[in-house]
């Protein structure tokens, strides 16, 4: 039965430890122990959500800031473990990270490639064959030997989704990334992810740009406070959307 | 059993991210210093001639080429005193990373470690320097040191395991580390014979039954210094301190490790 979804997400909770003051040396710790004031003052950041995405859809997350998307899209690539639920996904999943998360500063361009091509989970030689194509795409071709602090905030935004969107994974996760860069390199990336979407890719696409969910995505789900509102075809959510926070 | 393999898998999977985290600290290291890797054996060499001219003047008399065996203590100490530092902060170094993608976590930790045997390698070079220059015995038991040198790392990657995942919770660790680093020095025969503490009974034996440091120096000053075979009890007591604090590393990294991204 389940075996159809690409992501499976099933009754989800997230919970974090919002104690007010965070324990993180042993002095505390033992007063606190002592004093039975280790007590958690939880935070449910998602509760029961479900989710069930089949492959090649693609999946705008909708939301004020602070309503639990990323936290939903970092369940999905397993760095957050769920409190209670299950998540299950299928292949392999490709993450557009933050600016710079993934690369050292101190080195180059080149260097930066491999490194957060390994990151990925690629090997050294599949990093080799693509290594033309990513810099190619990044349109950074005179600058491959620069180490990275000198490049511009949109040059890192570059070379990062073109290493992300080099391999075609099964799942792409985008977090409101292509907010940096300018139009004409935008312009190339939807046009990238559409090109991927097309050839059977499923997307997880976060953004605060409504209009771009509707143009990318055949689905939404929008989450209020860690609760999903609605979740189904993407106009119906995305105007619902629109008429609650107009 | 199942879940073994595809722990391995995953290691196999990420070989090349270690690999590349291992080329980058060794490539950042020396960049922009003037002669670069040369360090890594003139570092080693300047301290062993300071230490050599204060320390030979104290205990010269118990010691036959005080130079060598210098070197071959200091050589590991060091390998482990700065490799588990490095590697306590590797975790929270790259928490920024961590929090966006999902890798092994204990990748970070085992880079640390790998990379400063690269620097191991090099002081041993150093050694073999200092062994030439001062006619030392090379024997057929050196061929040995790799036994040493595989004891040497597991221990560390278990200690390196064990900081990192502390370092997450209490930063403190940072500060008793230090101090702790400091009295393990001085509690390894490292620039006095181990025969200097007769007289101090307890404190010989403390050394020479619950320092893993004094195990595997005298197994490397067995190999080179003395050209023969370690005793037995060093021998596998080196063995059984490296898997049982590589077990209590692993063992305490993997329990905590999904909480990581609540506290970096």
């Amino acid at each position: 039965m389940s075996e159809e979804y690409i992501v499976d997400v099933e009754n989800m909770t997230i919970r974090f430890n919002l104690a007010s003051e965070k324990v993180d040396n042993l002095k505390e710790y033992f007063i606190k122990l002592i004093k039975h004031e280790l007590m958690f003052q939880e935070f449910l950041a998602l509760k029961d959500v479900n989710l069930k995405v089949k492959a090649g859809e693609a999946w705008g997350l909708i939301g004020i800031n602070g309503s639990g998307k990323s936290t939903l899209l970092k369940a999905i690539c397993g760095i957050l473990k769920p409190y209670k639920g299950t998540i299950r996904t299928v292949g392999t999943i490709a993450p557009l990270i933050e600016l710079g998360a993934g690369f050292d500063m101190n080195m180059t361009a080149r260097e930066n490639v491999f490194l957060n091509g390994t990151v990925l989970g690629h090997s050294r030689k599949f990093m080799q064959e693509h290594y033309d194509e990513i810099i190619g795409f990044a349109e950074l071709e005179n600058f491959q030997d620069v180490p990275i602090k000198n490049f511009s905030s949109g040059m890192q935004a570059r070379l990062g989704f073109a290493i992300a969107t080099m391999v075609k994974p099964d799942i792409l996760v985008v977090d409101e990334i292509l907010s940096v860069g300018d139009y004409q390199f935008q312009q190339k990336c939807y046009g990238r992810m559409n090109e991927m979407l097309q050839g059977g890719t499923t997307l997880l696409y976060v953004s605060h740009d409504i209009n771009s969910v509707k143009d990318l995505c055949d689905h939404a789900i929008w989450l209020d406070h860690g609760v999903v509102k609605k979740s189904g075809l993407v106009e119906e959510v995305a105007a619902e959307y629109m008429n609650e926070n107009r | 059993m199942a879940a073994m393999i595809e722990r391995i898998n995953v290691l196999i999977q990420y070989k090349d991210l270690l690999r590349e985290l291992v080329v980058r600290d060794v490539k950042l290291k020396y960049r922009r210093s003037f002669l670069g890797y040369l360090w890594s054996i003139l570092s080693p060499l300047l301290i062993m001639i300071v230490m050599t001219i204060v320390f030979s003047q104290m205990f010269d008399r118990g010691i036959d080429n005080f130079p060598v065996y210098l070197l071959t203590g200091s050589a590991l100490f060091e390998f482990v005193n700065s490799s588990t530092h490095m590697a306590m902060y590797s975790v929270l170094d790259n928490s920024a990373l961590l929090k966006k993608i999902y890798v092994p976590k204990y990748i970070f930790t085992l880079a640390k470690i790998t990379s400063s045997v690269v620097d191991l390698v090099f002081s041993m070079g150093a050694l073999f320097l200092v062994m030439l220059v001062t006619r030392a015995h090379f024997s057929l038991y050196m061929l040995l040191i790799p036994v040493v040198v595989i004891q040497i790392y597991l221990f560390a990657c278990g200690l390196g395991f064990l900081l990192s995942a502390a370092n997450v919770f209490f930063r403190d660790v940072q500060y008793i580390y230090n101090a702790f680093t400091t009295a393990w020095m001085y509690l390894t025969p490292i620039f006095y014979p181990i025969e200097m503490l007769d007289k101090m009974e307890w404190v010989r034996w403390i050394i020479t039954h619950l320092n893993p440091m004094y195990y595997y120096i005298q197994h490397f000053r067995d190999l080179v210094l003395y050209g023969r075979f370690t005793d037995a009890a060093i021998f596998w007591g080196g063995w059984l301190f490296s898997f049982v604090v590589l077990f209590i590393g692993l063992f305490v990294f993997k329990k905590t490790q999904d909480k990581f991204i609540l506290y970096v």
